[in-house]
């Protein structure tokens, strides 16, 4: 099957399998960072955006994203450099592997909460799960990244 | 110091945090690969008695399926330990009996995914069904055996197939019974822990190929390259030389990946086919097909006298191997080598019992390795000893742990006659500052909140060690490049953990140089020097100190290489900061050396190497307290706050070793309240999933905070220890015993449900407000 | 026992003893279902992916051409490992709305958890109580993805928005059947329909939520709603770990008696000794019982303080 989609801000042609995920796709064209940690929409690793709000591309069909806009973190390396800087400064990633999925969110985040306290953050990210950290340097990070107390 | 003790980043944070392509599936060879796929068994315990797999060769785009038919008989362990492993021998890559459900029945390759789980589909087998044993308590001689024939094993360990029996162990120092019957209290309790899954959020992975020498290439997400290359050349019979091992970042291991799980599949399609093939595990058969933290029931008896001397402790375990013995013996033997010399001061003290074969997942190595499950035990039994003495269980521990100096015969690294010695310890201050931290004189043992909430408060210590005396040996090199930086490699297999950066840190701290001005190599096999890999708390300790015996073998050379292109005694070339400075005034800067040896005037490229094995294995301590709120009416328990206070020698990197003992413990929370593990009536693993097996969720771990109380090691590299596994072992008997003060219930089986508790307050039929 | 899902051809059943059983995920206690393999792969195959432009081709297409089946926002459905001949997508139907009238809120079948969540009209009525029942559910990129419909067309039973919408007394507006209480679709056989929209009544009700969970971002253990309107009560308990029910004999105790601590542990207790409660791998039905009245009590409390 093929469809007509924007992802990271270019209009592209997908060619896909019939129940096809969007995973499984922006991975075969190139989009690496991407990453799936489950099969059953539990991990949040493979958190996109779509037309703006984080989904899970694990979960989304591909036949379903003709027309809507796809951003990946490839298209936001400005803004990931930013939050990453906080990141290591904590030295709260270690394997990385939930990086791209939670980075995406928080970056979702910055944009869809005013001065978020710990329980607003918390709750926005529940859905992305970290095995290594223990989330509290990705916490002391985020309130610095997003400048609250 | 310029660098040790310091914040500094992970070398490839910023990198990884940006999503910048890293890991194996990122970097293997493509699309043109063949997609693996395994054919597992529905049954327990079967045989194989006729297998066709005609039709599923038939399928258009299926390369080859291979079964117990068409791989060789070789056995081996798939554990990744130094030679001679001290694991079983015990499994084919394919059998034909099977031994837990989820067990390899054939290998599929395609040209896709799809087609491959089509094939796997028109595989028909006639299985022979056979009784499995699934219960632990069931399984010591048990009529039916898992393994039918006795497997090899390099030197004894007591496996003995024949009852089920996959490690047996027995250690005693002074006399256990004559101490009990001396004691004036006695205190025996049987406590049990799961088998916890490492979930490290990258599934296990391996991609094979031929590279242009027509060697077998073979990218790995792994903690122990080089012994995959050891296994890979016995299983597939070709010498270590035919096989290049590649090892991108890793996304998470936590001793999952110090098994060799996957690596084996992949190659041997390639071996069949010649051409690129790539296996990568489903959640599901990450959690099912692979190792997990072995399940132990272990019966701890304590024997102290009124005043709190503890006089004997005796640990009885049985262990659930699983399948098979993957790390069964190593792990068997921890419980009590990291547990025994804690109370090093009673008389007595014993450690026995045996891993023991069921048809379950089998069990591995998971961080702790053995410590966890034997300080749930011990640690749970003092506590709940010290209130049968009515003492602060603080004050027991301060009154019988060993201290700093002290030797027993148990510490790793002692032989027969001569008990290695307590080179360093800060346990004792470790426990006062906790006491602090948590504010326990105010409120152990509980503090009531409200009608409905409790906060009980509990605590443990833990000891673990930093590589394994005598035998985990380590090297690294460090090459001075032609513009005066550093390459240093090594191949302690970073998993997340830090190990290339604290290395690298090690290498600018000796040779006195920016961080930038050091690059490190860990990727390619062909280019690193051994190391047995990232496991048994060794990266910091045992590879740490080779970094630093390279990085000053390097400045020796560099300073003798200036003298002779000087023309001078070495003593009369000082080095700092990257310069040279010989006699009085005459300079040389690090770019103007390197430049010169790697030309025809100089003509001598300098590699200077490092080689490390610890006689002993210096235990880094914790004191951990729980503070864990419950709500009473419904059982319902959290730990709202967890202090954890370490002695890891002395602190590399501050915030690498704050983040290693946060992960750690909140995957110790996991353990002790949410991580359950769960089988059908017929074997099967049921919580094979992130949706049926809970890891802690931000919303679940709350207030963690960390204090380093350092000693100074001096065998370690500027004094340090290790970090990486020790912090996983004290929340689940701190919050277990939390939880007894808070309600009066002591559960004593892992998980801590809140199921569990509201029950048993029911059933104690008491109101603990 | 197992709980089937809306209409046949649906595989998604909740296997009390072996947890949700998404076609497969979680193994057969029968045994020998997998004639062969252990399932750990979970392949999809949609072989038509129709989207069509009205729901009168929806209903069509769904009722006359076997193997048919409605995408809601596939949170379940990718869970299967199987074939779909007709896939039929119902995004580009207008269903994604929440509109408030006088005297009710309207939510199409696409709506997703989190628009269910976020919208202002949601957060302000019922003293939140949808909200609520929602924000508990793995995290927002899910919630993202996840609809109000396919939640209400599965029918199940550890749900916790459907705990609340029956505490709301809700109505779903079929395609073809029309309307029906959630209450009688609940009890009823399941329909072969396309659900548009679920209705929910403005009464002026106060709600409250409440669940146990073994883990944050798990299924409850159980849950339960409340609302009250003037004398009216309704009280439901969800995930017992049977379907969502309401608990008559409990709320008629309340009209009667007012609402007070004491009545509302009463309330609790004639709950959970009219209840059945089971087992399944979160919880034993004998816990289930002990705490069902601490959830109704709570919740009756909170809706209390916010009367
Ligand atoms: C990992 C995970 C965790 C979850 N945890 C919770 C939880 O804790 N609490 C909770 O309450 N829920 C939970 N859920 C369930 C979730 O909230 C949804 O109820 C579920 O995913 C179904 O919604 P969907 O949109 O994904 O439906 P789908 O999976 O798309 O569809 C479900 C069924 O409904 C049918 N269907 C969909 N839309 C229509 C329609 N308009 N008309 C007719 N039939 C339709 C489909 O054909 C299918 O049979 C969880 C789900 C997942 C994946
Ligand atoms: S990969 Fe786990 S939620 Fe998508
Ligand atoms: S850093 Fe490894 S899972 Fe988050």
């Amino acid at each position: 099957m093929q469809l007509e989609t924007t992802i990271n801000g270019r209009n592209v042609t997908l060619d896909f399998a019939g129940g096809e995920f969007l995973y499984e796709t922006l991975r075969r064209y190139g989009y690496l960072s991407v990453k799936q940690g489950c099969d059953t929409s539990s991990c949040g690793l493979c958190t996109v955006w779509l037309d703006g709000k984080p989904a899970l591309s694990c979960s989304t069909l591909t036949a379903r994203v003709a027309g809507h806009e796809i951003t990946t973190i490839e298209a936001l390396q400005d803004d990931a450099r930013e939050f990453a800087e906080y990141m290591v400064a904590e030295g709260a990633e270690q394997c990385g592997f939930c990086s791209p999925g939670f980075t995406m969110t928080v970056l979702a985040m910055k944009r869809e909460l005013d001065n978020p306290d710990e329980a607003a953050i918390n709750h926005y990210l529940a859905g992305n799960l970290c095995r290594c950290s223990g989330y509290k340097g990705q916490m002391r990070a985020i309130k610095k990244y997003m400048g609250v107390a | 110091m310029d660098f040790v003790g310091k914040e500094i980043p992970k070398i490839d944070g910023l990198g990884l945090v940006k999503g910048t392509p890293a890991y194996t599936s990122d970097l293997d060879i493509g699309e043109n690969a063949l997609i693996v796929k395994i054919l597992r068994s529905p049954h327990a315990s079967a045989r194989i008695r006729t297998i066709d797999t005609s039709e599923a060769e038939a399928i258009p785009g299926v390369e080859c399926v291979l079964t117990h038919l068409n791989t060789p008989t070789t056995r081996f362990t798939l554990a990744g330990q130094s030679f001679p492993e001290p694991s079983p021998y015990d499994r084919r890559i394919v059998d034909n009996h099977m031994r837990y459900v989820g067990d390899e029945v054939a290998i599929v390759a395609a040209v896709d995914e799809r087609t491959a789980l089509a094939a796997l589909k028109k595989i028909k087998v006639d299985y022979e069904l056979l009784t499995p044993v699934l219960n632990l308590e069931e399984a010591l001689d048990n009529p039916v055996r898992v393994h039918p024939q006795q497997p090899f094993t390099n030197f004894p360990i007591g496996n003995d197939a024949a009852r089920n029996i996959a490690a047996s162990h027995y250690t005693e120092q002074g006399d256990v019974e004559g101490e009990l019957a001396a004691s004036e209290v006695v205190m025996e309790q049987t406590y049990t822990t799961q088998a916890q899954a490492h979930a490290m959020m990258e599934t296990y992975r391996a991609t094979t190929s031929f590279d242009v020498n027509g060697r077998l290439q073979v990218m790995s997400s792994t903690q122990i390259p080089y012994h995959v290359r050891r296994h890979l050349s016995r299983v597939l019979g070709i010498p270590r030389s035919k096989i290049k091992v590649l090892k991108p970042r890793v996304g998470g291991g936590f001793g999952g990946k110090q098994t060799a799980s996957v690596e084996i599949f992949p190659a041997i399609v390639t071996m069949k086919t010649g051409k690129p093939a790539r296996l990568v595990y489903t959640r599901q058969e990450t959690f099912t097909c692979t190792t997990s933290r072995h399940a132990m029931q272990l019966t701890v008896r304590l024997g102290a006298d009124r005043d709190g001397t503890i006089r004997a402790i005796d640990i009885y375990c049985l262990s659930d191997t699983g399948a098979y013995g993957e790390h069964a013996p190593t792990v068997f033997w921890v419980v009590g080598q990291k547990t025994l010399p804690l109370y090093g001061k009673a008389k007595a003290c014993r450690y026995h019992g045996h891993a023991l074969y069921t048809n379950k997942p089998p069990g591995g190595a998971l961080r702790g390795y053995g410590a966890t499950q034997g300080t749930f035990a011990l640690e749970s039994a003092i506590n709940e000893l010290a209130a049968k003495l009515d003492m602060d269980p603080t004050e027991l521990r301060a009154k019988n742990l060993l201290g700093e100096g002290e030797t027993h015969p148990e510490l790793c690294g002692s032989t027969p006659g001569n008990p290695a010695t307590l080179g360093s310890s800060s346990l004792h201050r470790c426990i006062e500052k906790g006491k602090a931290l948590i504010g326990w004189d105010e409120k152990f043992p509980k503090v009531i909140v409200n009608d409905t909430k409790v906060r009980g408060y509990g605590m443990a210590v833990t000891m673990q060690g930093s590589g394994i005396a005598k035998i985990d040996t380590a090297s690294v090199l460090i090459k001075l490049n032609e513009d005066g930086f550093f390459t240093l490699s090594h191949s302690a297999s970073d998993m997340g953990q830090g190990s290339d950066t604290i290395l690298a840190q090690i290498g600018a701290e000796v040779l006195e140089i920016d961080m930038d001005q050091i690059v490190v190599a860990s990727f390619d096999l062909d280019t690193l020097p051994y190391d047995p890999g990232a496991y048994a708390s060794s990266g910091a300790y045992v590879t740490g100190n080779a970094a630093r015996l390279a990085a000053e073998d390097m400045k020796a050379q560099m300073r003798c290489a200036v003298a002779s292109l000087q023309g001078v005694s070495p003593d009369a070339v000082t080095y700092g900061d990257g310069v040279f400075t010989i006699g009085s005034e005459k300079t040389m800067t690090l770019s103007e050396l390197a430049q010169t040896l790697c030309s025809f005037n100089g003509k001598d490229m300098l590699i200077a190497k490092g080689t490390f094995g610890g006689e002993t294995s210096p235990p880094p301590f914790i004191a951990g307290f729980a503070e864990v709120e419950v709500d009473l009416e419904t059982g319902e328990a959290q730990v709202t706050d967890y202090v954890a206070v370490a002695d890891c020698g002395t602190v590399l990197n501050k915030n690498l070793a704050l983040i290693q003992v946060e992960g750690g413990v909140a995957m110790g929370i996991g353990l002790g309240l949410y991580e359950e593990v769960r089988y059908s009536g017929k074997g099967r693993l049921s919580t094979n999933s992130f949706m049926e097996y809970k890891i802690p969720s931000r919303l679940d771990i709350h207030s963690i905070r960390v204090a380093f109380e350092e000693s100074y090691e001096p065998t370690g590299p500027y004094g340090a220890k290790s970090i990486g596994e020790v912090v996983c072992n004290t929340p689940a008997p701190a919050i277990s015993a939390a939880v007894a003060n808070a309600t009066g219930v002591q559960v004593r089986s892992l998980p801590i449900t809140a199921e569990k508790v509201l029950l048993g307050m029911i059933k104690n039929n008491v109101d603990p407000r | 026992m197992l709980f089937n899902a809306c209409h046949k051809g649906n595989s998604y059943t909740v296997d009390r003893h072996n947890g949700i059983n998404a076609a497969g995920l979680i193994y057969d206690r029968k045994g020998g279902t997998h004639k062969n393999n252990a399932k750990t792969f979970l392949m999809l195959q949609i072989e038509n992916h129709l989207s069509p432009s009205t729901l009168e081709e929806a209903y069509e297409t769904l009722t006359s051409v076997p193997g048919s089946l409605v995408l809601g926002g596939c949170g379940y459905i990718r869970l299967g490992d199987r074939t779909i001949s007709n896939a039929i997508d119902l995004s580009n139907l207008g269903l994604n709305f929440v509109h408030g009238t006088k005297s009710e809120v309207e939510i199409g079948a696409m709506t997703t958890l989190r628009t269910i969540e976020t919208d202002a009209l949601c957060q302000s009525l019922w003293h939140g109580l949808l909200p609520r029942s929602v924000e508990n559910i793995v995290g927002v990129q899910l919630r993202n993805c996840v609809t109000i419909g396919g939640t209400v067309a599965g029918r199940y039973p550890f749900s916790d928005p459907l705990t609340a919408l029956l505490a709301l007394d809700a109505r779903l507006q079929f395609y073809h059947y029309g309307e029906i209480s959630l209450e009688e679709f609940f009890t009823g056989q399941g329909l072969k329909d396309i659900l548009v929209k679920i209705i929910i009544p403005k009464r002026g009700q106060i709600g409250a939520f409440q669940s146990v969970r073994r883990a944050k971002t798990d299924y409850a253990v159980l849950n339960a709603a409340v609302t009250k309107t003037g004398d009216d009560y309704r009280i439901v308990v969800g995930a017992r770990p049977g379907r969502a029910v309401l608990v008559p004999e409990a709320s008629d105790y309340l009209s009667s008696n007012g609402l007070n601590e004491t009545t509302a542990r009463k309330a609790g207790n004639i709950a959970a000794a009219s209840l059945q409660f089971g087992d399944n791998p979160r919880g034993s039905g004998e816990y289930r019982k002990a705490i069902c009245p601490v959830l109704i009590a709570r919740a009756l409390m909170e809706v209390h303080h916010a009367a």
